[in-house]
């Protein structure tokens, strides 16, 4: 492997030969601004906010740059301070950026680094253009592109992780603005709502229907789970607010999928907490389910079992065992059947 | 599947039967797609509909439901005819060449051409160049190759094929089905199947049932006796020989064919117990049911469709008294004199690695830092990416000589029109999860029959139009979804709507080795419904 060495900020630090900077610095954890930049897409280099200076001279965007043996990085000093500062302002004055109506708000690249510069309020010298707001035709995601800053990720989630191209920008200069396919209206276009440019995107410009009014991104819970549909076992980190209801889903990138999700996967959780879950465990009597407690069910269902066993033999009992529990429930589903009722007359879905 | 996801850009070529990679496995869908689209790799996709995938593929074969053996002994035929094959591979590596040549001899490009219903056979030639000039070579497959009576015939070829072109045993090839629920590969490795104990150890064999005996110590001895399978246990309560029937997060009634059966089978037990989260149109026929835990309630493992095993946390908490279903199954055993002591799901996972091999060296604090797939023998071993390495799990790799056989029930003038079924992008299986979920359930929020539109004009149907599907076991009412995508003669309707099950009108011929059932090709007829 070729190895290069370079200094970060004075401290010397290893590196594969055709590594970036900015990969460098954040495998060192070194902590460099950035917006247009994310691991799975290309690189970009659209904000400048990554902007580093190399060997005492030149600015260059971390993120493209590729770094070289002996090279020396300095990622903060005053010019860049008021650059990155510059260069947010400009964003900040493009938009219509209200974080009180923002589903992003407390989880906004933007905002954090706004705050981070210090960063005054915009002075309404430039000119602002009204985009679209279309929060309505996609029953899965919602755009509002005065929050855009035009760092092209979704652009480049849609064609080069779900490989659909839904997004574009078109117009140019001051004019430019997403397009989804030729049409103004998500709901119109080819999109498939697997929502990864939403996931991606590093404002509130797209969000999720799910999201809004559920609870603010610093009140939200998360915790990985893997995905109950199809067998890619996608992995998801699910969100919960404060009264334990499930948000949004976003992919894992240390699952099999690598952040990536499906329509399914995305919104596919409500069944869940739907009011059609069952609560109490149910006994039919004279044709009609009625609750009972769990003594009563289970004594009943464990007599009854043993009657028709004693009677009629233990293979005149079947258990379906399912596809969609785990590995334990199955095993043990297996296991009651062979070692307690004495039965191999065990199956599920596999087939169906 | 025999090899990773991972290795989807190792793959110089993709060969996708029978499966609707984008609908049904988005995921990996678009992984195969960013390799054909911005790297050039080739792609052959055979499918009786023009799926999404038919548009990127270099060739697309439009075969007839139920014709997957002949096209791929078609393939081979030519790959040998043109010595295009791995001959040394073959020769060291596999046995039954010399028969499965003879046998394939007649399936010229015409031959195959005429059973498949393809115009073209100079198609086949150019696929099977595409597929044996490019290594390594990926087969991927779903339920259109299993899903028939001769499913496991069709399995067979899909290895066949590989093995003939050494694409098995190395990184980016392999034979790969993609597994259509979250665990269902998991389910399998842990024996819950009518013939195999945990890891497909046989439960006729002595030494497996003296081993589970100790384990388990139960109160008798194990039976040694293959058990039945779901559809023969249905015929089994028809018959009077079933009795009872434990349901659990099943829902048959819907997802297995012939509804009309499968109700007269529950009606017909004298005891049912369904174990669920939601009151199912199975549910309806219990005598008990019990409320268990939804996916996100739960902690546990699963297994994907390339044997990786991964850890699910218990993200929200069970709504009233349900309860996990672990803790269930362990009550109503403890109450019919077992002694289990689990408290928690990894209790029972550390059971289960002591009577499974293939899962021996996998632990829950290596899953929340690792990425392992089976086979992983002990704690030392990393998991094993690719199967078949160096050689074959059984020795030599079994090359079977297979003639294409025609599916149960073919067309006729009374039931001119093949019908198929399967999954749509939106939905999941019955239903029962998906449309209950707010925004699957708003995009798609109701059943259809899609249709050729040489077919449409053919029953003066246009799209939108109120059609009844009928075949000799039921009839549904839908709306007719008028589309390039199914071949001409052939109508598609998607299983997960209560209001319009597609298994009210499906067979229940079943494949005589594994029992699947042919939900895949029957014969139906249209009508246009006049209101």
């Amino acid at each position: 492997m070729d190895q290069i060495q370079l200094t970060i900020d004075g401290v010397p630090v290893k590196g594969r030969k055709g590594q970036t900077i900015l990969e460098i610095a954040r495998d060192n954890k070194v902590d460099i601004p950035t917006l247009c930049y994310h691991p799975r897409i290309s690189k970009t280099g659209a904000c400048r906010l990554c902007l580093v200076r190399v060997n005492d001279a030149a600015l260059k965007t971390s993120c493209t740059e590729p770094a070289t043996e002996g090279m020396k990085v300095v990622t903060d000093d005053e010019e860049i301070t008021n650059l990155r500062r510059g260069l947010l302002e400009m964003l900040l004055a493009e938009g219509c950026h209200n974080c009180l109506y923002c589903e992003a708000n407390g989880d906004c690249k933007l905002q954090k680094l706004c705050h981070r510069y210090n960063v005054p309020e915009p002075s309404g010298e430039f000119p602002r253009h009204e985009r679209v707001v279309d929060t309505v035709s996609s029953k899965g995601l919602r755009r509002n592109e005065n929050r855009c800053i035009l760092c092209g990720r979704c652009v480049k989630a849609c064609s080069e992780i779900q490989m659909l191209g839904v997004w574009n920008f078109t117009g140019r200069g001051s004019n430019a603005n997403l397009t989804s396919d030729m049409y103004d209206r998500i709901g119109d276009s080819s999109c498939v709502m697997c929502g990864t440019c939403v996931q991606l995107c590093p404002t509130g410009a797209l969000s999720f229907q799910t999201v809004l009014g559920r609870g603010q991104a610093w009140e939200l819970k998360k915790e990985s789970s893997i995905c109950i549909y199809c067998g890619v076992g996608c992995k998801i980190d699910f969100y919960t607010n404060k009264e334990g209801l499930l948000v949004k889903a976003l992919g894992n990138e240390d699952g099999p999928n690598e952040g990536h999700l499906c329509v399914k996967g995305r919104f596919g959780f409500d069944f869940v907490q739907s009011d059609k879950r069952l609560t109490k465990p149910l006994v039919k009597k004279n044709g009609k389910f009625e609750e009972t407690s769990w003594d009563e069910a289970l004594d009943l269902v464990s007599s009854r079992f043993s009657d028709i066993r004693k009677k009629s033999g233990p293979d005149s009992i079947m258990a379906f065992s399912s596809a969609k529990c785990t590995n334990e429930e199955n095993y043990l589903m297996q296991k009651f059947m062979r070692a307690v009722i004495g039965t191999n007359n065990v199956d599920h879905c596999a087939r169906l | 599947m025999t090899n990773s996801i991972r290795e989807i850009p190792v793959s110089e070529a993709f060969l996708i039967i029978g499966s609707n990679t984008t609908e049904n496995h988005p995921v990996i869908g678009s992984m195969i797609k960013k390799e054909v689209i911005t790297r050039g790799k080739k792609l052959v996709v055979i499918d009786p509909r023009r799926i999404e995938m038919a548009k990127y593929a270099d060739v697309f074969l439009q075969i007839k439901p139920g014709t997957n053996i002949a096209i791929l002994n078609g393939l081979a035929h030519v790959a040998i005819k043109e010595n295009l094959y791995a001959g040394d591979y073959v020769a060291s590596r596999c046995e039954g060449f010399d028969e499965f040549k003879k046998v394939v001899e007649k399936y010229t490009p015409e031959f195959v051409a005429d059973i498949c219903g393809i115009d073209d056979p100079s198609l086949i030639v150019k696929a099977a160049r595409i597929l044996a000039g490019a290594k390594p070579m990926a087969l991927y497959y779903c339920m259109g190759v299993t899903q028939f009576k001769s499913g496991v015939n069709g399995v067979k070829s899909c290895a066949n094929l590989q093995m003939l072109l050494g694409n098995i045993g190395v990184a980016g090839g392999g034979v790969n089905p993609l597994r259509g629920q979250n665990n269902v590969q998991g389910a399998c490795d842990m024996g819950a199947l009518n013939a195999v104990y945990p890891a497909y150890q046989p439960v006729g064999n002595e030494e497996m049932r003296d081993k589970f005996k100790a384990a388990w110590k139960p109160a008798f001895d194990l039976s040694m006796k293959p058990g039945l399978t779901i559809v023969e246990s249905l015929n089994g309560a028809i018959a009077g020989d079933v009795k009872a029937l434990y349901v659990f997060g099943e829902n048959p009634v819907m997802s297995d064919p012939n509804q009309h059966h499968v109700i007269e089978a529950l009606e017909k037990l004298d005891f049912v117990v369904v174990q669920d989260i939601v009151m199912s149109e199975t549910a309806q026929y219990a005598d008990v049911v019990l409320p268990g835990a939804a996916f996100l309630e739960k902690e546990g493992t699963v297994s994907n469709t390339e044997r990786r095993v991964q850890l699910m946390h218990r993200v929200v908490d069970f709504p009233g008294e349900a309860k996990d279903d672990w803790w269930i199954i362990t009550q109503i055993a403890n109450r019919m004199g077992a002694s289990w002591e689990y408290t928690c799901a990894k209790d029972i996972f550390e059971e289960v690695r002591t009577v499974t091999p293939s899962y021996a060296g996998i632990t829950y604090d290596r899953l929340e830092k690792e990425l392992i797939q089976w086979p992983c023998p002990n704690e030392q071993h990393p998991g094993t990416q690719f199967l078949h390495k160096d050689k074959f799990s059984r020795g030599l790799g079994l090359m079977t000589a297979i003639e294409y056989t025609p599916p149960a029930e073919e067309v006729d003038p009374e039931y001119p029109v093949i019908l198929t079924t399967g999954r749509i992008l939106e939905h999941f299986h019955t239903g029962t999860m998906s449309r209950n979920s707010r925004v699957l359930h708003e995009t798609v929020s109701e059943g259809f029959v899609e249709l050729n539109q040489n077919d449409a004009s053919n029953y003066n149907v246009e799209d939108g139009d109120l059609v009844a599907v009928s075949t000799r076991r039921g009839s549904v009412r839908l709306k007719a979804k008028v589309t390039a995508r199914p071949k001409p003669n052939v109508a598609f309707i998607p299983f997960h709507f209560v209001e319009a099950a597609a298994n009210k009108l499906t067979i229940d011929a079943l494949d005589p080795t594994c029992k699947i059932p042919e939900f895949k090709v029957c014969a139906c007829k249209i009508e246009k419904v006049h209101m």
